[in-house]
């Protein structure tokens, strides 16, 4: 299909570091490309830079139009002159994650094979983890000649990133947000996945993952994983404001009385627009790579079972944002990362934001969340002697 | 601010570690930090001003005395602050505890139930009194566990707390003039406000 093609010939912006990463499975990935955008200026000092970690399908077009669909950036409500990550005084950065499809090494990237033919990657790609997706971005972060980021924000898996970030390297972050986000997959949300992945498994056109060579893609396997998953994306009552019981003629078929799908719900058009769009942007691969990254996710497991303890003597401010209707990511999911914060006495905010929209809500106009982002960093540039 | 704050305030030492256990809005935590350079943190059930406070810059949890303490390691803070609400918490003996075992100081206020207008009305009406202080009926009110002045004493005694310094607040915040004597205070007093430590805490 074109889109395939479309989509390889993008070009990002990206740096390739040439000696790799070792990754948690142990693989040696080189060379690794990162691809990035960043927003406002960087002081003399370096000490003005926030990295915007994305979620599962999103990408390093925060604050401006997808180069793909066209469409504004994922985040562009929250960050730009004078929003609530304010680029006239921040720089932010943000990378397409490991094992992405916008620009960063990931399945869809070539490497050669031992019999020496050069291929994308595909399920041959190493199982990676969130840790190596915050690793490669270490490898930007230094690139860039930032010593320590004034704050990493980030929701959903973005959130995992911005735990595993506090972890890996504490002195490296002043401020932290997780948001909508939990310290480990739950085994709710690995199920939800594994319904994803079986989608893209089903569908004929997914030739094993090798289809590239037929020069196709399993767009629809990869359109129902992205309906099934977008429904744990919102909440029942956004889901009754948004589109009730409300049908509408399927065009085509609207004239033959009694047929069974002669009339469609509008929720159902909703989802399929949802899942049509996402297969333009996204490869199936790469879902199933960072599918299965956040799946291995377990702050605690990844220190010996105790989740207070890659926190411990942590200086970074943390402050905590969930919402009361997302039932994917649950508040009390975000509690227990507090309470690992408490036990180690860190400087910690937690704030439950009372909304209806769901998991989506990180994504969506909620005036508290705007006040509590903007807040928050306001008080950590103060904090960090940033005027 | 409100003036027991500052009352408060003044108890605390600068560029020490301070939790506020029902902070509010966040003021006390701002002055502190503004004027003392103290590390101050909050916590705060209601979280209309857990929100407001983060908005201001200010760390702030939400979270509750009965629930949220047990978490934190000890000796975590020099001063722990539970401003009007020990007498809503659900096990105030457990909370001061905590109290003080994750700080090394703990200073309370609470409203005082020992004062003359209470106990005149308890005496003539025969009725839960009503005061601007307690101003909810026995029905609806969060405060479940009203003590006096000699009360709270009589269970830092049995605590093993140690009183640095007591004094009676009138309902505006200001310092009430009964300074000598517990009794009065008792009487005239219609805050209370304490700053206790642990028996092994030197006194400041």
């Amino acid at each position: 299909m074109d889109q395939t093609v479309s989509v390889n010939n993008l070009s990002h912006q990206h740096v390739t570091f040439p000696d790799g990463l070792h990754l948690d499975c142990g693989f040696h990935l080189a060379p690794v490309d990162v691809a990035y955008r960043t927003y406002g200026t960087l002081s003399a000092r370096r000490d003005n830079a926030i990295l915007v970690c994305h979620a599962l399908t999103g990408d390093q077009y925060v604050a401006d139009p997808h180069p793909l669909t066209g469409k504004p950036g994922w985040w562009s409500r929250m960050v730009g002159p004078g929003l609530p990550i304010d680029t006239d005084r921040f720089f932010v950065i943000c990378a397409n994650v490991l094992g992405g499809c916008m620009g960063s090494t990931g399945p869809r990237s070539l490497h050669r094979r031992e019999d020496g033919v050069e291929e994308p990657w595909g399920t041959a790609f190493p199982a990676i983890t969130i840790r190596d997706m915050v690793r490669a971005q270490k490898l930007l972060i230094d690139h860039l000649g930032i010593r320590r980021l004034l704050a990493v924000v980030g929701g959903s898996m973005g959130g995992m990133q911005v735990l595993e970030w506090t972890a890996t390297y504490p002195d490296c972050v002043f401020a932290a947000m997780p948001i909508a986000t939990s310290p480990f997959h739950s085994a709710q949300n690995i199920a939800f996945n594994e319904v994803s992945r079986q989608a893209i498994f089903a569908d004929p056109q997914w030739h094993g993952g090798r289809y590239w060579e037929c020069n196709e893609v399993p767009a629809r396997g990869l359109a129902v994983a992205r309906m099934m998953a977008h429904i744990t994306y919102m909440s029942e009552a956004a889901l009754t404001r948004k589109f009730g019981r409300r049908v509408r003629q399927e065009p085509g078929r609207g004239g033959v009385p009694g047929a069974l799908f002669g009339e469609m719900f509008e929720v159902e058009s909703y989802l399929r627009h949802q899942g049509s769009s996402f297969v333009r942007r996204f490869d199936a691969n790469s879902y199933l790579t960072i599918t299965r990254a956040m799946d291995y996710f377990d702050l605690g497991a990844e220190h010996d079972g105790d989740m207070s303890r890659p926190f411990a003597g942590t200086r970074t401010r943390f402050c905590i944002i969930s919402f009361s209707s997302d039932w994917l990511f649950p508040t009390s999911q975000a509690r227990l990362v507090a309470r690992a914060l408490n036990r180690v006495a860190a400087n910690v905010s937690f704030v439950e934001i009372d909304s209806d929209k769901g998991h989506d809500a990180f994504l969506l106009d909620e005036p508290d969340f705007d006040r509590t982002i903007r807040g928050f960093l306001a008080g950590a540039a103060e904090h960090a002697g940033i005027a | 601010m409100r003036l027991d704050q500052r009352l408060i305030a003044g108890m605390i030492r600068p560029r020490t570690r301070v939790l506020d256990v029902g902070c509010g809005d966040g003021a006390l935590l701002d002055y502190l930090f503004r004027n003392s350079g103290c590390d101050a943190r909050g916590i705060e059930i209601d979280m209309k001003e857990v929100t407001h406070a983060v908005a201001h810059g200010l760390p702030v949890m939400h979270g509750d005395a009965d629930h949220d303490l047990v978490h934190y390691p000890d000796n975590a803070f020099d001063y722990v602050v539970l401003q009007r609400t020990l007498q809503a918490v659900e096990r105030p003996r457990a909370v001061l505890r905590q109290m003080l075992r994750i700080g090394r100081y703990a200073i309370v206020s609470f409203p005082n139930f020992g004062h003359w207008r209470l106990r005149v009305q308890m005496l003539l009406r025969g009725r839960m009194p009503m005061t601007t202080v307690w101003n909810t009926p026995w029905y609806d009110t969060p405060n479940i566990h009203p003590c006096t002045i000699l009360d709270f004493l009589t269970l830092c005694r049995d605590e093993g707390y140690v009183v640095q310094q007591w004094m009676a607040v009138d309902e505006d915040g200001e310092r009430a003039p009964w300074r000598r004597s517990i009794r009065l205070a008792n009487l005239f007093g219609e805050q209370a406000l304490f700053l206790l430590r642990r028996k092994d805490t030197p006194r400041t």
